[in-house]
């Protein structure tokens, strides 16, 4: 089957029904391993117990900056070739992406009380993903107060494409300014600096976060759909009440 | 399990979480069964998309 079938959504609501299934178990599975072992893993040598934090931090950044890629892709799709599922996907995705990052925000504030002295401090990396939370709500109230779905989905659209220059600066923070925010430790030149016993928990989480983010976002994607077959089902029930 | 001196800004990290990621599921469960109640009920009154329509 041709990627072009999925733009078929009575199709694609066939697909997401026989795989969510499985996403569900899948999710369940490896959130089930990676807590067991996150929270059984060693301490660290100068965070110490806290480090626990860090397997729901670091894999939640991560997702906050893979929903706004995600919504940008869509948002070309939506711009672009008005791929008639893109703009559920990239609407699907800001809710959830959302939370991830706020997830990030507030589990990265616990753990700078303890590890810094401070919950919060204005340094770039921070910012940044702060900014990135503020254009995540920027984009949902697009969405949700949009007289028009269609302009509202434009307008989403375009500010997904130039929300997406925040995710590079997220990204090189730490290394384009002098930051309280250690720099990479996972993915870098020379590599992963962690120690395997707190890096393959970490992994596992996030592998597990990754999993419950694409099952969340297929189904947000199934509700989006029914709730526009209703719209249009209501739209052609009220021309005819006109007629 | 010792949490160690932090213990409570680790248990608070991870009941966040929970509380967050919790939300989520039950507004998409809950907006799927609404979702699906309104669909059955245009269904019962007969209201059909364009593409079910004949002729």
């Amino acid at each position: 089957m041709a990627v072009i079938d999925l733009a078929n959504p009575t199709r694609f609501l066939r697909i997401v029904d026989r795989v969510l299934p499985w996403l569900i178990g899948a999710t369940v599975f490896l959130l089930a391993v990676g807590l067991y072992r996150a929270l059984n893993a060693p301490d660290d040598y100068q965070q110490g117990a806290t480090v626990k934090i860090m397997f729901l931090h670091v894999p939640a950044a991560w997702l906050g900056m893979f929903g706004w890629a995600l919504m940008s892709v869509a948002a070309i799709g939506t711009l672009v070739w008005r791929h008639p599922l893109a703009d559920v996907s990239g609407k699907a995705v800001a809710p959830i992406g959302a939370a991830f990052t706020f997830i990030c925000l507030v589990t990265g504030s616990l753990w700078g009380r303890p590890t810094w002295g401070t919950y919060w401090v204005w340094d770039a990396r921070l910012t940044s993903m702060l900014v990135l939370l503020l254009l995540y709500l920027g984009v949902l109230a697009l969405y949700w107060t949009a007289e028009d779905p269609g302009r509202g989905a434009r307008a989403a659209a375009i500010l997904s494409l130039v929300g997406a220059v925040n995710l590079p600066i997220i990204k090189f923070s730490v290394d384009w300014w002098n930051t309280l925010h250690q720099p990479a430790s996972v993915f870098r030149i020379g590599g992963s600096t962690i120690d395997p016993s707190l890096l393959t928990p970490l992994l596992i989480m996030a592998l597990a976060f990754t999993l419950l983010f694409v099952t969340l976002h297929l189904a947000v994607m199934r509700n989006e759909i029914l709730r526009r077959r209703i719209r249009s089902m209501r739209l052609m029930q009220a021309q005819e009440v006109h007629a | 399990m010792n949490l160690g001196p932090h213990a409570d800004f680790i248990v608070a990290a991870y009941a966040v979480t929970l509380f967050v990621v919790a939300a989520l599921i039950a507004w998409v469960l809950l907006d799927y069964s609404a979702q699906r109640r309104i669909l059955g009920d245009l269904e019962e009154r007969g209201v059909t998309r364009r593409s079910r329509r004949k002729g």
